[in-house]
C-alpha cells in the first residue's frame, strides 16, 4: 500500500478515513487533526497556557509532543496513584513522563497520591470499601481533583487530557446503553471551565488509538506500554472489544458514533430541564474550597478524613 | 507460549504469544484467524510499521504491538 500524498510505503492504513499514509506524512497529519479539534470545538487559543494531565502512556505523552510541537505552551502533570501491580506501574510510569519532560526541556507537575492522601489509591480503595475491590472509581475520583486543583493554582487555561476516539465511544457507548442522559448531556470535547471548575479539553477526540499508538511509535516516545494492573475487566474495555469487531465490519462506524452523537448534543437533545442533573447548586467545600454538590466536605476530602481514621483505627 | 505447527512458516508475536501463520496470506487475514481484531494492535516488521495489506513472506517474524487501553474513563 501506497501513501496518498507521496507515493511512499505506507505505514499506516486508516480504513474509516480510505487514507494510507508514509511515516513522515502520518506525522504531519495527527498535529494537523489535533489542531482542527482545538479550532472546532473552542478548546483554546494559541496565546493560551495548558496543563496536559500525563500518565506515561501513548495518548497523554502523544498529546503532549503535538501540542508543543503546534506551539503551544503546554506543561504536564503526572500524578503518582502508589500503584504497583506486580510491575511497579507507578514508578514505571513516572519514569517515562520525567524522560520526556527532561529529554524536550519542559515543566513536569508532579503529585504523589500516598503523600496526598495517606495511602495509595489500591490502599484507600480497601481502606474506604468505594468501588466494589476495584480502585477505580477512587482513583477517577483523586485525579479529577487534584487535575483540577493544580490546573487552578497554577493559572492554566485548559486542562487537556488524553482521551482518544476509542475512549469517547466507549464511554459514550455505556451511557447509551444505561440512557444515562445526566452524563451524555455532559460528555463534550471541551467542557467550558466555571467557577472552581478549570476548562477541560480532548484534542486527540477524533483520533483512535491506533493512531496515537503509530503517532508515539513514529515519534519514538518511550511509554508504558502496558495496560495498569487494575484495568482488567473494566467494562469500558469490553465495551471497546464490542466496538473494535464492529469497526471491523464497518470501518468508521466508531467515528460516525460519536460526531453524530456530538451533533444531536449541540442540537440540545441531550439538554437537562431546568434545575436536574446538569448543574445542580455548587458550595465550596469546608476544607479544600473545591465546589461540591452538597455544603460541608467534599467526597475527596472526606475520603481522605476517612483514610486518616482508618488508619489510626488500625494503629490502636 | 502458543505454537501450532503444520506447514506454517511465518511468525507473529503479541506480548508473550508467538503464533506460526501460513506465509502468503495478508497480515490482516492471519490476525482475523487468530481471533485477533485488526484494529487492536499495529504490525511491525523489523522495528518499521507496515500496513496489513502486507503478504507475509516464509520465515519472517511481524511484532503486534497492542494499542486498547483504558480501565473506567471519566463519563
Amino acid at each position: 500500500m501506497k501513501c496518498r500524498k507521496c507515493g511512499a510505503t505506507a505505514a499506516i492504513n486508516m480504513r474509516h478515513h480510505r487514507l494510507a499514509l508514509c511515516g513522515p506524512h502520518f506525522l504531519e497529519w495527527v498535529p494537523e487533526q489535533a489542531q482542527r479539534a482545538i479550532e472546532r470545538y473552542r478548546m483554546f487559543s494559541p496565546t493560551d497556557r495548558v496543563l496536559v494531565a500525563v500518565s506515561g502512556g501513548k495518548d497523554s505523552l502523544g498529546l503532549w509532543d503535538v501540542l508543543v510541537r503546534l506551539g503551544y505552551s503546554a506543561d504536564g502533570l503526572y500524578i503518582g496513584l502508589g500503584i504497583d501491580g506486580g510491575v511497579a506501574y507507578s514508578d514505571q510510569s513516572l519514569t517515562r513522563c520525567r524522560t520526556f519532560a527532561e529529554a524536550r526541556g519542559l515543566r513536569l507537575h508532579t503529585v504523589d497520591v500516598p503523600s496526598e492522601l495517606g495511602a495509595s489509591i489500591p490502599e484507600v480503595a480497601r481502606l474506604t470499601h468505594r468501588g466494589q475491590q476495584k480502585p477505580c472509581s477512587v482513583c477517577g475520583l483523586t485525579k479529577r481533583h487534584e487535575m483540577n486543583r493544580v490546573a487552578l493554582e497554577g493559572g492554566y487555561d485548559a486542562l487537556a487530557t488524553g482521551h482518544n476516539l476509542d475512549d469517547e465511544v466507549a464511554v459514550l457507548f455505556g451511557n447509551t446503553l444505561n440512557w444515562s442522559t445526566g452524563y451524555l448531556g455532559r460528555q463534550a470535547p471541551a467542557l467550558e471551565g466555571r467557577p472552581g471548575f478549570a476548562p477541560k479539553v480532548k484534542p486527540f477526540c477524533r483520533l483512535l488509538e491506533r493512531e496515537t499508538a503509530a503517532y508515539a511509535l513514529l515519534r519514538g516516545i518511550e511509554y508504558v506500554y502496558d495496560e495498569c494492573p487494575h484495568a482488567e475487566g473494566a467494562t469500558n474495555l469490553m465495551h471497546k472489544n464490542l466496538l473494535n469487531r464492529l469497526e471491523a465490519e464497518r470501518p468508521g462506524a466508531k467515528l460516525s458514533f460519536y460526531l453524530s452523537f456530538l451533533r444531536a448534543r449541540e442540537a440540545g437533545l441531550f439538554v437537562q430541564p431546568e434545575g436536574e442533573l446538569s448543574q445542580p447548586e455548587m458550595h465550596p467545600c469546608s476544607s479544600c474550597g473545591q465546589p461540591t454538590t452538597a455544603p460541608g466536605e467534599c467526597t475527596y476530602c472526606r475520603t481522605r478524613r476517612r483514610v486518616r481514621e482508618q488508619k489510626e483505627a488500625i494503629r490502636d | 507460549m502458543h505454537l501450532r505447527q503444520t506447514h506454517m512458516t511465518a511468525t507473529l508475536i503479541l506480548r508473550e504469544k508467538q503464533y506460526e501463520v501460513r506465509h502468503g496470506m495478508t497480515v490482516r487475514d492471519a490476525l482475523l484467524r487468530l481471533d485477533i481484531q485488526p484494529e487492536t494492535v499495529l504490525t511491525t516488521r523489523q522495528g518499521q510499521l507496515i500496513t496489513d495489506d502486507v503478504i507475509l513472506q516464509e520465515g519472517e517474524v511481524i511484532r503486534l504491538i497492542a494499542v486498547i487501553s483504558g480501565g473506567a474513563a471519566e463519563p
